[in-house]
């Protein structure tokens, strides 16, 4: 596979990995300012904070491996994507920073104020809608190229029906993975009460989930035909994902299983972002950057490719253990140590 | 101001503020898995609560340097496009390695804090401190590559704007990054047992004269002398290594306009910006080029053999010495202490002495801030030295400003909720309270 490819292969599996860590953790402190809203923390925060306390800083790390890794193997990338998001990237820098620090602030310092939850939550709706943007603006028609300038169009942006499409999937995937992934957390608890409330909440949310993605595919094609047509060249792999998403409400229905029907979520989402990220290709920003017109050189990228699979040597066995002390550790899961 | 402008101010702010929280994630380590180690070794419950606490600290201290790391590696590209466009085919390698680094950390410190109590044999917990220290002590590295290759850049041949010949390994080990990337651990690892002594120091100063802060104090200074001094000859290196390699950087810095031999050093003083001449300094006869070379007769280039629009701004003398002479009282407080815990009939923990060591702990960041500020400073007007002006490399972006005023915005908050998070947390348990819950005998 030459260098391009490969590149954008390893980083794109990174990008799905932090849309299903970050998914869980925004949508979470969703759930958690939501619970108290409606005075049911007491049955859904402790699995909350439990879950999330040990790996947010991980959740953080595979946002910082993506933006890294793109500008090291397509260096161009940098200066398009750099120059004009600099407002919208920074808001979203602001916002990420505030809800991570004052995650840590609340869990390991002073207690939890309302003030905290509500920047917990409220950040965990916003982060993903400002980050999806980025995906939009990918698809062109939103940045003005003249000479030496890249310039945001900032009212395209604003009134353009597929953007706030994007928005709507962005917002309405975080809070469906989350709530299926916290359903099963519930269920492997043994936690009753918190169970029946997550799964209501894996049930409504799958719903704007499945209605905005169609909501996106005619979004598309009315404002970048060539991409809805090479989106139609892998139509299987979005057929996959609907299957998926069928196999996994059914089953929570069925109140069975429900970690097979994270699973199916998980499978839902990857069939969908890399059908979405295949047809994409060869184009990184629409007309502008290619995957060839972009890549960094030869040299570089065998560096990045070689120092990719050492980290991997030595990360995998550790968020195995990671994984195997919180996550599948039964007696950790239930609250007991 | 104009994008470059707001471009420095930004990136400025956000390094001077990232760099504290930075420097105590690097160091603060250390002297948990010391304490732990010794605390498990000697039986000792004293050291063990210590890297309790510490870890405690820490943890908050480091998501404020995750969430600003992650800022200012975004900015990199949001502010130097043009930076990244050309360096990034050169010295991405060390950006991405320092992800892993930071990677490997994060999961260790999530295991490590939530595993006090899980395993029989105590030393397998202290085991997970050494990934720690690995993961944060490499990030340092791999940035503190990313920087030095800024001032001394190599493994690539620059054609006509084109990069060919590329070595992204040589860019990495390039000459500047072992001076730098020894100053920057030392300095951390220093910085940090002044902190973690100033708690201490300060708790006794407010009436807690237990065991607890006599024995962290001690540990701190044992530490602080042998780091200080390491701190100091590495630094004699690095100017050393400037004279040799960067030697408008080292002029800039001590006023040094002719070159010559047998060159003297000015500390303090003022200069006339028109006739280049120092007044009011203390003069210190053959002192540079002693420094420099190591040899009283020595030359060393002075600034005149640059063109002046090359030159940094020449106030970045202050700043050195500012930097010396907070390191000089680093050495010299640890000296001092054990001194007195020699002479038995002098009390080391008397009220003089603690203050001296609770300064130790905001001087100790000043003269990072300070360090920092003259190694940037002092590399203007370059971004990559006879590469890439500064000018150049800042984005065309007109609403830097808003972005500037939105992150100054987000560091106020986070610098007083940190502090008062850390406070707080300190002052509503402390140490006695907590030696009493887990019945330790003071």
């Amino acid at each position: 596979m030459p260098v391009e490819q490969l590149g954008i292969t390893v980083l794109w599996i990174f990008l799905y990995g932090y849309l299903i860590v970050a998914s869980i953790d925004f949508g979470a402190g969703f759930y958690a300012y939501f619970g108290r809203v409606i005075h049911i923390e007491t049955a859904i925060a402790p699995i909350i904070s439990r879950y999330l306390s040990p790996v947010w800083e991980v959740t953080n790390v595979f946002l910082v491996f993506f933006f890294v890794g793109i500008v090291g193997f397509y260096p161009q990338t940098a200066y398009y994507f750099g120059t004009a998001l600099l407002i919208p990237g920074s808001i979203a820098l602001v916002l990420l920073s505030i809800r991570g620090s004052f995650y840590a602030f609340a869990n390991y310092g002073a207690g939890k104020s309302n003030l905290y939850l509500l920047a917990y939550g409220a950040t965990g709706l916003l982060i993903p809608a400002a980050l999806s943007t980025v995906f939009t603006i990918s698809e062109g028609g939103f940045l003005a190229v003249r000479g030496n300038t890249v310039s945001l169009l900032l009212s395209e942006l604003f009134f353009s029906t597929y953007s706030w499409a994007v928005v709507l999937l962005a917002v309405s995937s975080v809070l469906f993975i989350s709530s299926t992934f916290l359903t099963y957390y519930a269920a492997r608890a043994e936690d009753r009460t918190a169970l029946g409330w997550l799964r209501l909440f894996a049930l409504w949310a799958g719903v704007p989930t499945i209605i905005s993605s169609l909501f996106v595919f005619i979004a598309l094609r009315n404002h970048n035909p060539h991409h809805f047509a090479r989106t139609l060249d892998v139509w299987w792999m979005f057929a996959l994902s609907l299957l998926c998403f069928i196999a996994a409400i059914s089953m929570i229905l069925r109140k069975e299983n429900y970690g097979m029907a994270f699973i199916m979520v998980m499978l839902q989402f990857a069939f969908a972002f890399f059908g979405y990220g295949i047809s994409h290709l060869p184009y990184l920003l629409y007309p502008y950057l290619t995957l060839s017109s972009s890549v960094t050189n030869l040299a570089m990228g065998r560096a990045l490719v070689v120092s990719f699979v050492a980290g991997l040597i030595l990360l995998v066995p550790a968020l195995i253990l990671l994984l195997r002390l919180f996550l599948f550790n039964a007696k950790y899961v239930k609250g007991q140590t | 101001m104009n994008p470059v402008q707001w471009s420095r101010a930004l990136t400025e702010m956000t390094l001077a503020f990232h760099i504290i929280f930075a420097t105590i994630g690097v160091g603060v380590p250390i002297f948990i898995s010391l304490a732990e180690w010794i605390g498990i070794r000697s039986k000792d419950e004293h050291y063990l609560l210590m890297a309790r606490r510490w870890t405690r600290g820490f943890v908050i201290t480091v998501a404020v340097g995750v969430v600003t790391g992650t800022c200012i590696g975004l900015q990199l590209s949001l502010l130097w496009p043009e930076f990244m466009r050309l360096a990034g085919n050169v010295i991405s390698l060390p950006l991405f390695l320092e992800t892993f680094a930071f990677f490997f950390e994060a999961i260790f410190l999530g295991i490590y804090m939530y595993t006090w109590n899980r395993f029989s044999n105590p030393y397998l917990h202290w085991l997970l401190t050494i990934p720690i220290i690995i993961g944060s002590s490499a990030s340092a590295l791999f940035i503190t590559m990313v920087n030095a290759f800024m001032n001394t850049p190599q493994g690539f041949t620059l054609r006509g704007g084109v990069l060919t010949d590329l070595d992204p390994v040589a860019a990495m080990f390039n000459p500047a990054t072992p001076p730098k990337v020894a100053h920057v651990l030392s300095s951390a690892y220093l910085t940090a047992a002044f902190l973690l002594a100033m708690i201490a120091a300060f708790s006794m100063l407010r009436g807690r004269r237990n065991d607890y802060n006599r024995k962290s104090i001690r540990l701190n200074m044992w530490a602080g002398l042998v780091l200080a001094a390491a701190t100091i000859w590495i630094g004699d290196l690095s100017a050393v290594f400037l004279a040799e390699v960067q030697p408008e950087k080292l002029a800039a810095a001590e006023w040094h306009f002719e070159t010559g031999k047998r060159v003297p050093l000015f500390v303090g003083g003022q200069l006339d910006p028109h006739t280049h001449e120092i007044t009011g300094a203390i003069k210190i006869p053959m002192m540079l080029s002693l420094l420099a070379t190591h040899n009283p007769n020595g030359t060393v280039v002075g600034l005149n053999d640059y063109p002046q629009e090359d030159w940094p701004p020449l106030y970045v003398h202050y700043l050195f010495d500012g930097m010396v002479g907070l390191g000089s009282y680093l050495l010299a407080v640890p000296v001092l202490f054990l001194l007195l815990r020699r002479l038995k009939k002098w009390n080391a923990y008397n009220r003089w002495m603690l203050a001296a060591i609770v300064a130790g702990g905001p001087f100790s960041l000043l003269a990072i801030e300070l360090g920092w500020f003259y190694a940037e400073v002092g590399r203007q007007p370059w971004i990559l030295v006879r590469y890439m002006r500064v000018s150049e490399a800042a984005t065309k972006n007109p609403d830097v400003g808003i972005a500037f005023w939105m992150f100054a915005a987000l560091y106020l908050l986070l610098g007083i909720v940190c502090v008062y998070v850390l406070s707080r947390l300190f002052r509503n348990k402390p140490a006695e309270l907590e030696l009493e819950e887990r019945r330790i005998i003071l």
